[in-house]
């Protein structure tokens, strides 16, 4: 049936409902109805069913009533709907609604219809009838199918994008800092909220040259792409300036140049510590800009705050930044952190410096074991969500292992 | 979280007999079982439990992974018998469920005393010489019909509750829930229940089974009934005059005492 045809029988359709209504004939509202309307019974068997269903579907009254169940006029598909939903649906609530099937007209083509039935029971609450009533739905369809490939190709965008931010942050955080011979190094680093979106903070440990590495530990201001793309110019940039320079001060100098000059007015807090190793100790070297002061673990339950804080990294033409010579005994850890800690809140009150000192010195044993507790303690507080980027570092010098190394004087 | 939570367990009947656990199919949850259970609680410790991802189970336990295959289904139901510590269990399953349960039986045989499989089948798709009833395109024609009642889903999900004056005793909650999951996961278990082949652990099954056959059944046809009979070592096979593949809701009469005789041979 070509679709004129089929406009023409609907118009038709139309024009007798409405004489019918006027004359008030129920047979014509019946026959006539714009809508299919078929009876079965509870199994499914048609025993009734409206001549405007057959003109849709082009099936002869003759071969569906006491012959045909109303799931066989399904798609395959739809008949498997049928039975595992629909049906059960229909026996449980006794009506089921707007269901999206497709009918199988006579010459094999596809009406798609919105469904709604109810079952009817006698007296004696034994179920009698499924009354079934179709629309015609090929225009909605059409559209419902627009609206779900709309919404595939979002969602696969936006896996796409998340899976993106994923790898940036991969590239953004390193996974464990690098084996430094007579260093144990460790840190974690655990994004806000579900942790898909790239965060600002960051660390990073390197090598500039024989017993002479780079750590650092920041945080440039705001969350997203242009967060990442500016974390990803201060990694590199202190990467290239620090082989160039002899002291962390001089390496913020010249990162504070790039960032100025860059089109963004973003900064970034950020600790750097240069670490050398003269005879058999590592002597540190550490200059601040605009970050928290690192904590120093030592003997005796003592945990000191270290270095002077300097200007933040990208706002200043002529900056501030001072060295501070950091003594590294051999049972002292340092920790670095990220605001992410010390700011974090529960309701109105805030993490806090003296609750960090306290966990971490409750928790000094190896590096790793305070950046993981530190972090755990500072997740509990939020209820497990954190609202901020999280970073944490810790180091402590190996100095035995270093001297068990030694040819024997 | 323990398995009783995310599975939404129910256990009710008599707690120091042997247990009967009954396990919904594809498409809705365990109020399928609403009109056959409460026949058993006077002789047997009844469990009823929704799988991942279909009723009021846990749906952030929905992991793909583990669900991509009906093992994943089958190590829940172990989970549940561990925590409630039973044994000599009578399985009951329904459709997809005839063949988790069996994989859930297959894995710790010690635990189990009978099985149940309602509507059972092993390979949804045509093989060969093999009849299933479907072809793969039949099957992507069902994922299609998943998508367009994805709408439907969407808006139930707003509180859309139907009253029902006529059967007080279904609740409101559970006509606005009833066969409504996520179409996300909806699709994935329509993929791993109507494209799984289970035909060559039938011979496997240690325990006597009963093959409980609709005799008008488009998605578990007779002739699939009779092979899963002819395959499983000690298994009955009993034809209902139910029609369709839902006899526990349209015929629960008949089905619950099939199962009895079974029980008591």
């Amino acid at each position: 049936m070509s679709s004129g045809e089929l406009v023409t029988e609907r118009d038709r359709a139309q024009e007798a409902f409405t004489k019918a209504l006027l004359d008030d004939d129920p047979e014509t509202l019946y026959e006539r109805a714009p809508c299919g309307y078929l009876s079965t019974t509870p199994d499914g068997t048609i025993v009734k069913v409206n001549e405007t269903f057959l003109t849709w579907t082009g099936h002869a009254r003759k071969d569906l009533v006491g012959h045909r169940t109303f799931a066989s006029l399904l798609t395959a598909g739809g008949r498997i709907y049928h039975d595992t939903h629909y049906a059960p649906m229909l026996h449980m609530q006794e009506h089921v609604r707007e269901i999206a099937l497709d009918v199988v007209t006579a010459d094999g083509q596809r009406l798609p219809v919105l469904v709604n039935a109810a079952l009817g029971r006698d007296d004696d609450g034994e179920p009698v009838v499924v009354r079934v009533v179709l629309f015609d739905a090929t225009e909605r369809r059409g559209y419902e199918r627009e609206l779900l490939r709309a919404k595939q190709l979002a969602e696969a965008s936006e896996l796409k994008a998340r899976a993106l931010a994923r790898a940036l942050q991969q590239t953004l955080i390193p996974p464990h800092p690098p084996e430094i011979p007579g260093l144990d190094v460790a840190a974690v680093y655990r994004p806000a909220g579900s942790g898909e979106e790239v965060g600002g903070d960051f660390y990073d440990v390197f090598q500039v040259g024989t017993d002479d590495w780079v750590v650092a530990v920041g945080d440039v201001c705001g969350k997203g792409v242009e967060a990442a793309i500016l974390t990803a110019l201060v990694r590199h940039t202190l990467r290239a300036v620090a082989m160039q320079v002899s002291g962390p001060a001089e390496a913020l100098h010249a990162l504070n140049e790039v960032l100025l000059h860059h089109q963004t007015d973003r900064f970034c807090t950020i600790a750097v510590l240069r670490l050398r190793l003269v005879g058999e100790r590592w002597r540190l070297t550490m200059s601040l800009g605009g970050h928290p002061q690192p904590i120093m673990l030592g003997p005796g339950g003592l945990a000191t705050a270290v270095g002077s804080p300097g200007s933040l990294v990208g706002i200043l033409p002529d900056p501030t930044f001072e060295e501070t010579q950091v003594p590294l005994d051999h049972d002292a850890t340092l920790v670095l952190y990220t605001d992410g800690v010390t700011e974090a809140r529960r309701g109105d009150e805030l993490y806090g410096d003296e609750r960090l000192r306290a966990t971490a010195l409750r928790h000094d044993g190896s590096p790793a074991t305070v950046s993981e507790e530190v972090l755990r303690d500072v997740l509990d507080f939020q209820g497990g969500s954190a609202r901020d980027d999280i970073a944490v570092l810790a180091l402590r010098t190996l100095t035995r292992v270093r001297e068990a190394d030694a040819p024997p004087s | 979280m323990d398995a009783l939570t995310r599975n939404n367990v129910r256990v009710f009947g008599q707690m120091d007999q042997q247990p009967i656990l009954f396990a919904h199919g594809f498409g809705c949850d365990q109020n399928m079982w609403r009109f056959v259970a409460p026949e058993f609680e006077d002789d047997y410790r009844v469990v009823l439990f929704d799988h991942v991802g279909a009723g009021g189970s846990d749906l952030t336990a929905y992991d793909p992974a583990k669900y991509s295959s009906l093992e994943g289904y089958a190590a829940d139901v172990n989970e549940i018998c561990r925590e409630l510590d039973l044994h000599e269990v009578v399985l009951v399953g329904h459709s997809v469920a005839s063949m988790i349960g069996m994989l859930a039986v297959l894995a710790e045989p010690e635990r189990y005393a009978r099985l149940v499989m309602v509507g059972p089948s092993p390979r949804y798709i045509d093989d060969g010489s093999y009849t299933g009833g479907f072809s793969d395109a039949d099957i992507t024609e069902l994922l299609d019909s998943l998508d367009s009642n994805y709408l439907g889903w969407s808006s139930t999900m707003a509180p859309v509750i139907m009253g029902n004056p006529d059967r007080p005793e279904l609740g409101e909650e559970l006509t606005a829930s009833f066969c409504r999951t996520d179409p996300d996961i909806a699709r994935r278990f329509a993929e791993v229940t109507f494209r799984s082949d289970n035909r060559a652990d039938l011979a496997r099954v240690p325990v006597p089974t009963l093959v409980l056959q609709c005799s008008h059944d488009v998605i578990a046809p007779v002739e699939v009934g009779a092979y899963v009979h002819e395959q499983v070592p000690d298994s009955t096979l009993v034809v209902l005059d139910a029609v369709g593949h839902c006899p526990n809701l349209s015929a629960p009469a008949e089905t619950t005492a099939a199962i009895v005789d079974f029980l008591r041979t």
